[in-house]
């Protein structure tokens, strides 16, 4: 039978090397669906990081994809450190894109250095404030916000889509529900000529640098740490638990919020209620593969990242269904969740007698 | 006014009711056979995504319609049992795990949907399940048309909520499963396996859920359409909440719901022109999550819900 036995304080190459592991056994278990859609296993894969690696704008494409991820991975992240099940990174998004795109379109004028930050505040804060919600729900109330923030997921995309119908139409649309386009002086700049790389994925970089700084080194990131481990050690060691959970949704809230500022705002330049393939879920499994470390994150989203680009590339040369891309992430999910017990347990596999002597 | 009272007196109304509750009254069946037995599924967003898909595809590849319903039950049951190991022996966590299989189900049946129908412009559509006529009940007045005017899955769903309550309240199976939501050390010690009850009720409750998608892809509508579950997975786990865990408790709070989006739906042809369409369909996600406000104070979870247990550790 299988014993696990409870192992002492985790080495930091041993957590890259469950994650690694985790992401390769998806991979490898991606064949499957890959057999049965009837491509070759190594054709596809070489057609993937031909997709996302093999040119200068493959490669910058990834990173403009992974900004968003960084984001709403760190989002996922800074919430489960303290078990605050923030699932509603997805609605927070759209909320800090239609935040961005109400400031950045004419309702205020001004020169850059006044509308890049006025759009990014905005953004971060419309996303922390639709956080705030569930978040005080659960300390006032005790309404669990696992099905709360899924659920408002649908609200905010819904009343997103009620304004880009109703008051911020833009006229000039030829009648499709879209945003006015964000000024030139509100857009984030470009990283590259001619690449769509922006300026978002300097903020995401530089997010992550700011999560990891607030979780190992100041007091808030210690009590962040110290409520998700034990909520009730916490509050009887006389940290105000209550407010460390509405700090960290704020916070967690405005990550996904700037995840959505950087998609309007950077790379699409309008809104539209298709701006997020699901990135708000995606960032789940980063944060997961990440082993919720805010610089893990990074290279998590370039992961899931080239997985999302390299898919779509190879869909276009194969057409086999980009869907893959998405059961190869869900895949590393529960990969990088099984592996997780190899962090927290030795493995042993231990005989019948020496299973009886355990037991009795 | 008189315009509600209408609403509410005609037997159509209260058809679309039952019919909106029909696939929400499996969802939170299954849901609270999980949580009854001290585990959280929230796999049932993508439960419901493959229940559809698979029941809907079962039967466009020539199964028949009950054959169908197996074979949505029998999905449901895989991924149940997926979530089931990842929780119960191995005790990892009940929140990330059912998200993993939501995404896990919802982008498997996308691409075994997509792989399988690679370029249709419309969805093709199956012979869905017709409303059953029986003769007499069918057609009394009122009752008639509002009860017994329903495809053969809601009569189905009914009679889980029966079956369900007699189980879990009547026999010594229903109780244990109880016991091991509540106090699973108090049920080892009584020689039962604490994992083989949580890993059947799991299994058994995501079987379950799946019919609710299938009700979806083979009643409600005739073909499968991406994102079309929308979050009805999500409203059941908080209408389980909402119905403190009771089958009889889950069966009305499903009624009510479909009362309410049957409601709004007739009085947004009504009051559509001031009102924008999207405030509508915002309506069911809000009613859950004041559904959720309302019971938050009084709400007697299962002690042992997300606690997992590991074999002589106290």
């Amino acid at each position: 039978m299988i014993r696990f036995e409870p192992r002492g304080p985790v080495s930091l190459p041993r957590m890259i090397g469950v994650s690694v592991a985790a992401a390769v056994v998806a991979l490898v278990l991606a064949a499957i669906p890959m057999l049965f859609a009837g491509l070759s296993v190594f054709g596809a894969y070489g057609l993937m990081v031909k997709g996302a690696f093999g040119s200068l704008f493959a490669f910058t494409e990834m990173l403009t994809r992974a900004s968003p991820l960084i984001l709403t991975g760190l989002a996922a992240a800074v919430a489960f450190r303290a078990k605050l099940w923030n699932i509603g990174a997805e609605g927070q998004l759209y909320a800090g894109a239609l935040a961005a795109v109400a400031v950045g379109t004419g309702w205020v004028s001004g020169p850059s250095y006044v509308l890049i930050p006025a759009v990014v505040l905005a953004g971060a804060l419309a996303g922390g404030l639709v956080m705030l919600g569930p978040t005080l729900l659960k300390t006032r109330l005790g309404v669990d916000e696992v099905v709360t923030t899924l659920l408002l997921n649908f609200v905010t995309i819904l009343f997103v889509q009620m304004m880009l119908e109703g008051p911020m139409k833009d006229p000039m649309g030829m009648g499709w529900p879209q945003s006015e386009p964000i000024l030139d002086e509100a857009a984030l700049p470009k990283l590259m000529d001619r690449m769509r790389i922006h300026f978002g994925l300097i903020i995401a970089l530089l997010s992550s640098l700011a999560v990891y700084f607030l979780l190992k080194r100041t007091v808030w990131g210690f009590e962040i740490r110290a409520v998700g481990e034990n909520a009730a050690a916490a509050r009887h060691a006389g940290i105000p638990v209550t407010a460390t959970f509405v700090r960290v949704g704020l916070l967690s809230g405005a990550l996904a919020g700037l995840a959505g500022v950087g998609e309007v705002a950077g790379l699409k330049g309008y809104l539209t209620a298709d701006l997020s393939p699901g990135f708000g879920y995606s960032g789940i499994v980063v944060a997961m593969l990440a082993g919720l470390s805010p610089i893990g994150v990074v290279f998590a989203a370039l992961f899931i990242a080239s997985i999302f680009v390299g898919a779509d590339s190879m869909s276009r040369a194969t057409g086999v269904s980009n869907y893959l891309a998405d059961l190869i992430v869900a895949m590393a999910l529960l990969c990088v969740l099984v592996s997780g017990l190899f962090l927290r347990f030795r493995i042993r596999f231990v005989g019948a007698p020496a299973a009886k002597e355990a037991a009795e | 006014m008189s315009d509600i009272i209408d609403i509410l007196l005609s037997a159509n109304f209260w058809a679309a009711a039952l019919r909106i509750a029909t696939p929400l009254i499996f969802g939170v069946i299954g849901a609270l056979i999980c949580e009854r037995a001290g585990v959280l599924n929230l796999g049932i967003e993508g439960i419901f995504t493959a229940g559809a898909m698979a029941g809907w595809m079962a039967v466009w590849l020539g199964a028949g319609l009950w054959g169908g319903v197996l074979v949505a039950a029998l999905a449901g049951g895989f991924f149940g049992l997926i979530h089931a190991i990842l929780t119960v022996p191995l005790g990892l966590s009940q929140h990330v795990s059912g998200i993993g299989v939501t995404l896990f189900a919802t982008s498997l049946s996308y691409f075994i949907y997509r792989t399988a129908l690679p370029d249709v412009s419309s969805p093709p559509r199956i012979e869905a399940f017709k409303p059953l006529d029986i003769p007499g009940l069918s057609d009394l007045p009122f009752i008639g048309p509002a009860l017994f005017q329903q495809t053969p899955l809601t009569f189905f769903a009914l009679a889980l909520v029966i079956g369900t309550a007699y189980v879990l309240y009547r026999t010594p199976l229903g109780l244990a499963i109880q016991a091991v939501g509540d106090n699973p050390s108090a049920v080892e010690s009584q020689g039962l396996s604490v994992y083989g009850l949580r890993i059947g009720a799991v299994v058994g409750g995501s079987a379950i859920m799946a019919l609710g998608g299938a009700f979806l892809t083979m009643s409600a509508f005739d073909a499968f359409f991406f994102g079309m579950v929308n979050g009805r997975g999500w409203i059941c786990i908080a209408l389980t909440v909402f119905a403190s865990w009771r089958p009889g408790k889950a069966l009305i709070g499903a009624l009510l719901f479909g009362a309410f989006d049957a409601f709004q739906v007739r009085l947004q042809t009504e009051v559509g022109s001031f009102v924008p369409g999207q405030v509508f369909l915002m309506m069911p996600y809000l009613l859950s999550i004041a559904a959720l406000v309302v019971v938050a104070r009084r709400a007697d979870y299962p002690r042992a819900l997300l606690v997992p247990y590991f074999r002589g550790q106290r």
